[in-house]
């Protein structure tokens, strides 16, 4: 992107469109990837509370999984996590777990035999 | 309509700042700006200003105090004069740079060491490449109205610069003159209300200052201050004609006293001009072909309008009252002599005087008028004034 | 009262991601906790810093706020400037709104090249809270010693050598310099323990003057501990007596939080690569010294807060 001349910009060095920095994805910093057991989870927020990058998804005080644009993968969900709901998953090996598209774990079937 | 009053200089930075009534006023006490403060404070105890007074406990606080001000919203002025404003320099580069416009008056005063109260413009040179407008005044009535349209200026949208007016500590400060006044109104009306650029108070409409800048925009921003100080020079001389429509009395980029036709012309700043119109005064009534150029705009520097005005003389005196301690010569004379580069074929010869408050005299004037006659020159600065 | 995270999560984030600061950075939850504390209008200022840096770079701000950054030694003094343009226009009728006021910065920008200002602001009774997010060196400038920097710390000015064993003196307790200001409110908070530092923020914000409340916020790089442990490594700070939860409202003190076992400060520096060398059994005695400071300090916040003396002993 061609960026503004100085006759463009704002003066002063202001910054005029608050909380643009959403335009700035810092997701590829990650090298482990959270992926969340909704089974486990119980709601508490406390992961989205201590997310530095304030990439957990909270819908109608629900924990829904995480933003992957900016989460950087620092990992303090999962160490607060009171429950073991969140695991870290390197980024490379992200297939080995079944997760949606916002790290939330597939809920496998039980098997009603043994479960 | 207008009133008269006997007022010293900092009486008379005082009265500007009344009838400016600015939203905040941040200041620290230092010799010689403190009687201007003392006055302001009264005012400001009386309620006859609505101004928000910060008595902060350093210099470097005032200006960042008015930092803050400035970029809320509010109309902000200090004052201050040599260590103080040394202490504000950190600050004096990002007020100017964060386009906040900001009114000072700056009472000369020597820099340590040694310690001295007295006036030299070592503190304004040295801060002469801040971002800030300089205007210097010669008299009381010049600080009075100079002050006014500062405001004025300052808060140009092409500008948005801020601005120091300087005035000769004791000098000045501290000498009673005659002072001819506008009505408060006059002055309200002159510098209008006050409508700042994406005010930190407009909470509805969030604005970040000073964010870290790197390659990518840094120069960009650097280049719009750049051209904003280019902008400052025909916006001086808009409000310098607005308030002659006002107040009568004339002011321009600097003053050409006897010196349009003139072969020695000296060029100086300050209150020390008023000697120097004496001295001219003198040789010309016993026939000699002399002239002064008065600098009033040190920034931005009138270079174009200055090379006009001296084509035609046969040798040029710079006045200093700051030494560049550097083997070359003071401030004034090196942009006068860079901007006479090629462009002028005169002598430009250099003195450095009145350090610390040192008295400069009719005689010694005169003196420097007969060095160019007699064809005195030398690479290096003279020194006038000092016991050898 | 009562702070519930199901209730905060209905709030709009103040602070945007796409921030620039490390993966696991402990001081910008500091920042957001306290931002989750406001309601209502705000101006923030910030001192040059991680922070400041991280969450504005060009053409990228993370504020949702009014934000204002001038220089290192002067968020307060800038705020002063802000709070009083506030005051003028509100007495000349020209702004109508209610507006809160929050200055930040880091231990360098604080305790050290930013405490005349501090001071300053203070005395004069502006009606603003200053928040110290204390991490214990200057961090932004590659983990110098601050006057805050906790005795034998190694880092990268006063490293662990052969002679010297890391930081050579005991840090400034700055807070009670503060509360020696007789300012209407000062506390000491950690990011760990949320609701104390969410209400102490509520608190303070509904305070007219100054207030200032200082928030020890792990810095990983510096402290030389894992990123996700960010959090969990000022919860042994507080258990350890060593950063003591307590406010001082109107002049009077009060302990938040009283650990009911001794833990040793040991158990504190265990967790951080910064003080590995005290761990050594040369460096015995000047382990001995360090449990001696945090018991002394300890005590001393006793008899402030009024509470009885505990009955352990000191030491193993």
């Amino acid at each position: 992107m061609p960026e503004k001349g100085w006759k463009e910009l704002p003066i002063g060095g202001k910054i005029l469109d608050a909380g643009n920095s959403i335009e700035y994805e810092t997701g590829s910093w990650r090298t482990f990837r959270p992926v969340v057991d909704k089974k486990k989870c119980i709601n508490c927020l406390r992961c989205w509370l201590l997310c530095p990058d304030s990439s957990i998804f909270v819908e109608d005080e629900k924990v829904m999984g995480y933003d992957y644009a900016y989460c950087k993968g620092c990992g303090i969900c999962a160490e607060m996590c009171p429950v073991d709901a969140i695991e870290m998953v390197l980024e490379t090996e992200k297939d080995t777990v079944e997760a949606d598209e916002r790290g939330i774990k597939v809920v496998q079937e039980e098997d009603p035999e043994t479960g | 309509m207008s009133t008269i009053l006997p007022l010293t200089g900092n009486e008379s930075g005082a009265e500007v700042m009344r009838q400016i009534a600015p939203d905040v006023v941040a200041a620290y006490p230092i010799t010689p700006q403190t009687e201007l403060m003392h006055r302001f404070a009264d005012y400001v105890a009386d309620g006859k200003v609505p101004t928000e007074l910060i008595l902060v406990e350093s210099e470097h606080s005032a200006m960042s105090a008015c930092v803050g001000a400035s970029a809320a919203g509010a109309r902000v002025m200090t004052a201050t004069s040599s260590q103080g404003m040394a202490l504000m320099w950190e600050i004096l580069y990002i007020a100017a740079a964060l386009r906040l416009p900001i009114v000072m008056p700056l009472v000369n005063r020597s820099l340590s060491a040694p310690i001295n109260i007295h006036c030299d413009h070592s503190d304004s040179m040295g801060a002469r490449d801040t971002g800030w407008l300089q205007l210097y005044c010669e008299n009381c009535q010049e600080i009075y109205d100079t002050g006014i349209q500062a405001m004025k200026i300052a808060e140009n949208k092409d500008v948005l610069l801020p601005v120091m007016v300087c005035y000769d500590g004791f000098i000045l400060s501290h000498t009673v003159e005659r002072v001819e006044l506008l009505e408060d109104h006059e002055v309200k009306g002159f510098i209008g209300e006050h409508i700042a650029d994406h005010p930190l108070l407009d909470v509805d409409n969030p604005v970040t200052y000073g964010p870290l800048d790197l390659q990518d925009f840094y120069f960009e921003h650097k280049r719009q201050e750049a051209e904003a100080m280019r902008n400052a020079k025909p916006v001086v001389l808009q409000v310098a004609e607005e308030y002659e429509v006002l107040s009568g009395r004339k002011y321009g980029l600097f003053e050409e006293y006897f010196s349009k036709d003139a072969e020695y012309i000296m060029v100086c700043l300050g209150s020390a001009a008023g000697t120097a119109k004496a001295a001219v005064d003198e040789l010309r009534a016993a026939g000699e072909n002399v002239g002064l150029l008065k600098l009033r705009v040190f920034r931005p520097f009138p270079a174009e309008e200055l090379v006009a005005a001296l084509a035609d003389a046969k040798r040029i005196a710079v006045m200093d009252r700051a030494d560049g301690v550097n083997s070359i010569g003071g401030p004034v004379f090196s942009e006068i002599r860079a901007a006479l580069y090629g462009r002028s074929s005169a002598k430009i010869s250099n003195y450095i005087y009145g350090l610390g408050g040192r008295d400069i005299d009719i005689e010694m004037m005169k003196s420097v008028f007969q060095d160019m006659k007699d064809g005195k020159y030398a690479e290096e600065a003279f020194y006038l004034g000092v016991r050898e | 009262m009562a702070i519930k995270l199901k209730e905060l999560s209905h709030k709009k984030d103040l602070l945007a991601p796409g921030h620039r600061c490390c993966a696991g950075c402990g001081s910008i939850l500091s920042v957001k906790e306290v931002m989750m504390a406001v309601d209502g209008p705000v101006v923030v200022s910030f001192a040059t810093g991680c922070l400041e840096v991280a969450t504005t770079i060009f053409p990228y701000t993370a504020w949702r706020v009014p934000y204002i950054h001038c220089a290192f030694e002067n968020s307060a003094s800038v705020m002063s400037g802000v709070e009083a343009a506030y005051q003028s226009l509100k007495k000349q009728g020209k702004i109508d709104k209610e507006i809160k006021f929050i200055a930040f910065g880091g231990d360098g920008g604080t305790y050290d090249i930013g405490l005349q200002a501090l001071s300053g602001a203070m005395e004069r009774g502006h009606d603003m809270l200053y928040v110290c997010y204390d991490n214990e060196a200057y961090m932004n400038t590659g983990i110098q010693r601050s006057s805050s920097t906790p005795r034998a710390a190694a880092t990268s000015t006063s490293p662990a050598g052969t002679v010297l064993p890391g930081k050579t003196q005991f840090r400034k307790d700055l807070t009670k310099i503060m509360a020696a200001h007789g300012i209407p409110y000062v506390a000491q908070a950690t990011p760990d323990r949320w609701r104390d530092l969410i209400s102490k923020v509520k608190k303070a914000l509904e305070i007219k003057g100054p207030k200032f409340i200082n928030i020890l916020s792990s810095c990983f790089r510096g402290w030389r501990c894992a990123p996700e442990k960010s959090i969990e490594v000022t919860k042994l700070a507080v258990q350890t007596r060593f950063w003591p939860l307590y406010e001082v409202e109107y002049g009077k003190w009060k302990l938040n939080y009283k650990p009911k076992e001794y833990v040793p400060i040991e158990e504190w520096l265990k967790t951080q690569r910064r003080f590995q060398h005290v761990l050594k059994p040369e460096n015995k005695p000047l382990l001995e010294e360090i449990q001696k400071n945090v018991d002394q300090r300890w005590e001393e916040l006793l008899q402030l807060c009024g509470e009885s003396s505990p009955e352990v002993t000191p030491g193993n």
